[in-house]
């Protein structure tokens, strides 16, 4: 008997603390394999946000840094310049990524910065409790849009793949989702890339991948995926939104 | 035919692989664990064909499988 | 020493900053700090360091904290409101005991204030300006010269015990011209491989770095470890200047930075109608001379605070006298600057 499926060694052996069923746990397990796999441990830094995924730096077993609310891109910034033969890569969640810390990730990846950016949009602040966040859909409801999300008031659910697509510089940026297995293989091997891209000094990789909230959408993990699965993915459509070596690659042929 | 073992340490009961077995032979025990979770159990070892969607699904990592 | 070369002041910190070894420098443009970012813009890629724009002071401070968590020599600028700006990630710098160097070159404040020269920050700089208990080390220079040598030191206190440290100058400082000599050599930096990211002396574990806990026990012994370090430094690292005190002087004055200049040159002019007045500068605002400057004070009638603000170091000037002797305060706010001939007035005023 050979094993053929066990607990990565890019995660350490902690019990991870999120919610039953929250997919934060698949988005750990398929970075920490990817890391495992491309045997970048040892010379991988990961940053964990303000949010569920604070205490990341139980969770991943290659050197961590917590750092503050939204400012995961601008710190993974100042650590690829201090140390270019690391990999560095962030782990934010919507509010996080979206809220506060939209400045820093514009500009990270109008800049290019050689990081990977692994974005969960779970549409709500988990951690404080399920507040509103901006890829909170049309009519939901949240903590603080108790009637549901007023469109016409707080703006759109914000879609930040196609918002960051528009730059010119940023090399990959793609949106799949945690909510089957199918689609969380699919995922596995855009995490896979962008960290091989981080390692060939590519530049800016964004995955984002749509995630659930069971604990604060108050439903039970199988039917949290198939809400998500209904209401979430029509909104952030999955799919590659910008691929600099395909275009380089047509550009030569 | 496959050994699948699940580490009721990390299981929570969330159900995600009991759905994901295409052979539906995974299921919740009766006792708890330590945490205060139903963990799952795999009812036919037998079935079991080491396919992995268990494990691909698990968000805590309590699946191994040998095969 | 090299031989002496004419700079501004935010050049001569940049140059010497990069003679230290800082080879990793974010920042935000505002006056009157900016010639401090394009000098660096100018060198650090011919060093092959690190030059940064940043999309904002929150951005760069927390680049600075990304490269300080490495145990590399990094350093961030601003003035006043980026300074506020950048408040959160000094916390964390500090919760964090990472080594860094942020200069503030202080401006006319509150709001957007002006341009001019002030010592508006006094409290921000010396009190912690961002949430939690934690303080920084705060150099304030007066001279061109000081302000260049400030660099060096500030990085050995940073690394000597993990904290970021900061210079306080101001606009005038910032832009004024003086002959600057540089070291021929600096302190290497310390070794941060039992700490940093990215660099292992031996790679048995991790490097975790982090300022959340959650158990109030551990928040406790956590931050009681950094007053252990605060005493060291309060006992190692206190600084400051006397001036004309032989002369047995009445009237002491206390005043830092810039407003020393002239204080000086008032004493100087009223040395020559016979009125003596000594000066009590200090150095590093925090620590702040507290014991010195009660020594200081033995035997005189009252000590007059000088600032560029509506009193914030006279609170710590009350401090440190404790009750010694009358104390009073002399001020200028909107980054208006006393006249030598100006303050020697008022000061004669008070001493009759």
């Amino acid at each position: 008997m050979k094993i053929v499926a066990k607990r990565t060694a890019g995660l350490t052996d902690a019990r991870l603390h999120y919610c039953p069923g929250c997919l934060h746990g698949v988005a750990h397990r398929i970075i920490g394999e990817a890391m495992e796999e491309l045997s970048i441990i040892d010379r991988t830094i990961g940053i964990a946000p303000v949010g569920c995924a604070v205490f990341a730096y139980n969770f991943f077993s290659c050197d961590m840094i917590q750092v503050p609310h939204g400012r995961a891109p601008a710190v993974a910034t100042g650590i690829r310049r201090a140390r270019p033969d690391c990999v560095v890569f962030t782990y934010q969640g919507d509010g996080d990524l979206a809220a506060i810390g939209t400045a820093e990730t514009v500009h990270a990846a109008n800049r290019n910065e050689n990081i990977s950016v692994f974005f969960i949009n779970n549409a709500v602040y988990g951690m404080t409790g399920g507040q509103m966040a901006p890829t909170t859909l049309a009519n939901m409801k949240a903590t603080t849009a108790p009637y549901g999300r007023d469109v016409e008031d707080t703006g759109g659910p914000m879609r930040v793949c196609e918002l960051l697509a528009s730059l010119e510089k940023p090399y990959f940026i793609t949106r799949v989702s945690l909510l089957s297995p199918k689609d969380i293989l699919k995922a596995k091997k855009a995490v896979k890339r962008a960290l091989a891209g981080n390692m060939e000094k590519k530049g800016f990789h964004f995955v984002e991948m749509i995630s659930t909230c069971p604990t604060n959408w108050g439903m039970e993990p199988l039917k949290a995926r198939q809400w998500a699965r209904e209401s979430m993915i029509p909104v952030f459509p999955l799919g590659v939104f910008k691929d600099r070596e395909a275009e380089e690659k047509e550009a030569a042929s | 035919m496959a050994k699948l073992t699940i580490d009721e340490f990390y299981c929570k009961g969330c159900g995600l692989c009991i759905e994901a077995c295409p052979k539906k032979v995974l299921a919740f025990a009766e006792h708890l664990n330590e945490a205060g979770y139903h963990p799952v159990t795999c009812t036919d070892q037998e079935i079991c064909t080491g396919c992995a969607l268990c494990h691909v699904t698990c968000p805590d990592g309590a699946i191994t499988i040998e095969k | 020493m090299t031989e002496k070369i004419l700079m501004k002041g935010n050049e001569a910190v940049a140059e010497a900053a990069i003679r230290a070894g800082c080879r990793h420098y974010f920042a935000y443009p505002i006056t009157p700090q900016s010639e401090l970012i394009e000098y660096m813009a100018k060198k650090m890629p011919k060093v092959g360091g690190t030059f940064l724009q940043a999309e904002s002071e929150v951005a760069a401070i927390n680049m600075v904290l990304g490269a300080a968590a490495c145990g590399v020599r990094t350093m961030t600028s601003s003035s006043s409101p980026g300074i506020s700006l950048k408040q959160e990630g000094i916390s964390y710098i500090a919760a964090s005991r990472l080594p860094a160097v942020i200069v503030n070159v202080q401006r006319g404040g509150p709001g957007l204030g002006n341009i001019a020269p002030m010592q508006c920050d006094y409290f921000q700089a010396t009190r912690g300006g961002g949430h939690g208990d934690y303080y920084t080390p705060v150099l304030s220079p007066s001279t061109v010269q000081e302000f260049a040598d400030m660099a060096p030191l500030a990085f050995e206190i940073a690394e000597r015990y993990r904290t970021p440290v900061l210079i306080l100058a101001d606009g005038m400082l910032g832009q004024m011209m003086e002959p600057v000599v540089f070291p021929e050599s600096y302190p290497p930096q310390r070794d941060p491989s039992d700490w940093a990211l990215g660099c292992h002396k031996d790679r048995k574990e991790n490097h975790i770095i982090n300022t959340l806990f959650i158990d109030p026990n551990l928040l406790d012994s956590k931050t009681r470890i950094l007053f252990e370090v605060y005493e060291e430094i309060k006992k190692n690292e206190v600084r400051f200047e006397t001036y004309n005190l032989e002369s047995r002087p009445k009237i002491l004055v206390a005043s830092t930075g810039t407003a020393a200049r002239v204080v000086k040159s008032a004493i100087d002019a009223l040395k020559e109608q016979g009125v003596e007045m000594g000066l009590f500068r200090p150095i590093t605002l925090w620590p702040f001379p507290y014991d010195a400057l009660h020594q200081a004070a033995a035997g005189v009638d009252k000590v007059i605070t000088v600032e560029l603000n509506m009193g914030q170091m006279e609170q710590d000037v009350r401090l440190a006298l404790n009750g010694l002797c009358p104390t009073e305060f002399v001020g200028k706010a909107g980054g208006l600057v006393f006249t030598p001939e100006e303050l020697a007035d008022i000061l004669r005023k008070k001493a009759s």
